[in-house]
């Protein structure tokens, strides 16, 4: 009897952390689909209205931004290279500073490990005025180039990589030295399979990692050419049934990447047990 | 030259441990080599030596007349079956073996008649789709096995591969270890801390202790003609027993009796070496036991119990004769079969 109660009580707490979750999303969904004067009268909307399509094309394919130079579709496309490119050069970057960390005959590669990771210390906010100067040195404002790559070396990446491949046993690459395999074979055909897993994980975490940078796309993109989803979200002008529909076509590309890739994340654990 | 030669090797760890001193030594095409010593005795740092997995601190390594001091392990075409099997974990049995013919370049036919040929002889063609993890002990086994003789190399190399099986598993894969090599004639080398594995495997084994070769033979050799006090101790089941004993002009006195006419002229404080096989039941025998305990093995009894002066000994005698516990048994040793060892440098003296 008395676990009945636990139990039915602990998932009300439950339904009601989820209501409190999801209740404002819907309510902005819910108000994306009326007009603006039907919000403006009466405020937030539970119920779907019949405006959806109106208005998220419109958002879509409004030329919005100050010089007008810029729709919703090219910030999405511009926030996808942005998230895509961090996620892989990161995990990349990463997979290779591990292995060499943990399989080649470097001195110090302890503390040359811990330098890596105290970085962690030191967020993109702290270096972002000498990181900038860099960047307009290069002449690398308002390009992909420079809105990816310095955000794009993880210490937490090349944490987990290397705490990987540190339990994979040394028998493992004993034995396939005397099978043939050379450092680049041992890398691809052992360690890149073996941490599959692990590198979907990283590739979602980066990549909304990427995708939800503000400051530094705000800083170096001066070309609203470059404006990204998150940029946008401030400063896309509009009434306000727009701005709901912007809003939750933002949250569209993270949940999809987390659709997409975890399918394999967990086939991974599976095979791997 | 033979077909492995050792020459002087030594090895010394970076942390200053001498794990292999100045060890020489040749293996010839087609043998079955054994290294047998008790843990950290410097065994497997030999095979791995020869493997390429450790770096030679001083000496010389030729396989089938080649120096191969600083060739990779990639290049040296030896083949290794490790403790815990070192299967590719991402990988079913048939890649498991197809792997080292790939890196090799092998056409996909040969390597797919090749697998299957291996597969055939260890009786694994079942498993092939399977993972490693989806395998029994003794189907690992086979599978780390097959892996390494599908490349058909040099050299076998085999750092105590059984020792994760249990009792009856182990004692079958070693018969079938040493037939499968027979039948595909692959110089071996295999590292054990088991002396009864090493016994029945070995062509030729060598008892190494602390880094060094104690001892190199047959088998049997060793087992009839141990040349310290160590080797003595290390090979045979149950141990030969030792006793305190004074050797002086040709006769030997232990606590208790004296044996004469003892063809050595050494002289000195010494370790007399009896084995338990090695003894019968008379009357009036050179040594009294007082029966402890009595393990009865069907074939065979193995007796322990004390002498007079209260020392540990052990006497194994036919299962058929009955043995009671509380005894007092009058032996003696058959045929002169004693060993006699310097005290102080453990070397055989007669
Ligand atoms: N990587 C290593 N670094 C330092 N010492 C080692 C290393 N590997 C083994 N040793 C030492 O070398 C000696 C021989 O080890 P090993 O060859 O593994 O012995 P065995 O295989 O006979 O048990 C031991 O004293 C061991 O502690
Ligand atoms: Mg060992």
């Amino acid at each position: 009897m008395t676990r009945i109660i636990i139990s039915s009580l602990s998932h009300f707490i439950l339904l009601i952390g989820i209501l409190i979750m999801v209740v404002p999303v819907w309510m902005i969904f819910a108000s994306s689909t009326h007009t603006s004067s039907m919000i403006n009268m009466n405020g937030l909307q539970i119920f779907l209205g019949d405006s959806f399509y109106e208005n998220y094309l419109r958002v879509l394919l409004y030329q919005g931004g100050f010089f007008k130079e810029i729709t919703a579709l090219k910030m999405f496309f511009n926030s996808f290279i942005m998230a895509t490119g961090v996620a892989i050069l990161s995990v990349v970057t990463s997979l290779m500073a591990a292995y060499a960390l943990v399989y080649y005959r470097i001195k110090h590669a302890t503390l040359l490990f811990w330098i890596i990771f105290i970085t962690i210390l030191v967020p993109l906010e702290l270096r972002i005025f000498p990181t900038y100067s860099v960047m307009a040195e290069l002449n690398l404002v308002n390009s992909y180039f420079g809105l990816i790559v310095p955000i794009s070396a993880s210490a937490i990446a090349t944490l987990f990589f290397r705490q990987f491949y540190k339990t994979v046993p040394d028998e493992l690459l004993e034995s396939a030295k005397l099978d043939g395999a050379n450092t680049w074979r041992f890398f691809v055909d052992f360690l890149f399979p073996l941490s599959k897993t692990m590198i979907v994980a990283m590739l979602i975490f980066m990549f909304v990692f990427g995708y939800n940078q503000y400051l530094w796309p705000l800083l170096v993109t001066t070309s609203e050419q470059y404006w990204t989803v998150v940029m946008g979200l401030k400063m896309m002008s509009g009434s306000i049934v727009h701005r709901f529909a912007f809003v939750m076509m933002s949250m569209v590309p993270p949940i999809l990447i987390i659709i997409v890739l975890q399918k394999h994340f967990i086939k991974g654990v599976f095979q791997d047990k | 030259m033979s077909f492995l030669d050792l020459k002087n090797v030594t090895k010394i760890y970076p942390n200053g441990t001498k794990a292999v001193h100045e060890t020489s030594l040749s293996i010839d095409e087609g043998e079955f080599m054994v290294f047998v010593g008790p843990s950290g005795c410097g065994k497997s740092t030999l095979l791995r030596m020869v493997a390429g997995l450790e770096d030679i601190t001083e000496g010389d390594i030729n396989l089938d007349g080649k120096l191969i001091n600083e060739v990779d392990p990639s290049e040296r075409d030896v083949a290794m079956v490790f403790q815990n099997y070192a299967l590719y974990p991402h990988m079913n049995v048939y890649n498991n073996l197809a792997y080292g013919l790939k890196n090799r370049g092998i056409d996909k036919e040969t390597i797919e008649q090749k697998v299957n040929d291996a597969a055939k002889l260890l009786q694994i063609s079942d498993y092939l789709q399977r993972k490693p993890s989806m395998l029994s002990g003794g189907q690992r086994q086979r599978v780390a096995m097959g892996r390494a003789i599908v490349r058909n190399p040099k050299i076998f190399l085999f750092d105590e591969p059984l020792s994760n099986l249990d009792a009856k598993l182990r004692i079958q894969m070693r018969l079938e270890i040493k037939k499968l090599q027979q039948k595909v004639g692959v110089t071996s080398i295999f590292v054990t801390h088991d002396q009864v594995e090493a016994m029945t495997l070995a062509d030729r084994l060598a008892v190494i202790n602390n880094g060094i070769i104690e001892q190199l033979g047959t088998p049997i050799e060793i087992y009839d003609n141990p040349k310290s006090l160590f080797v003595a101790g290390f090979i045979g089941s149950p141990q030969m027993n030792f006793l305190d004993g004074n050797l002086k002009n040709k006769i030997l006195s232990a606590e208790g009796f004296e044996i004469k006419d003892i063809n050595t002229d050494f002289e000195g404080e010494v370790t007399l070496g009896i084995r338990p096989e090695h003894l019968s039941q008379t009357e009036n025998g050179l040594i009294n036991l007082n029966v402890d305990l009595v393990e009865q093995l069907g074939s065979d009894n193995l007796v322990y119990g004390q002498l007079k002066n209260k020392k540990d000994f052990c006497y194994r005698c036919p299962g058929n004769q009955t043995i009671e516990k509380g005894s007092n048994l009058s032996l003696n040793i058959e045929n002169n079969k004693y060993y006699i060892f310097d005290k102080s440098t453990g070397k055989r003296v007669n």
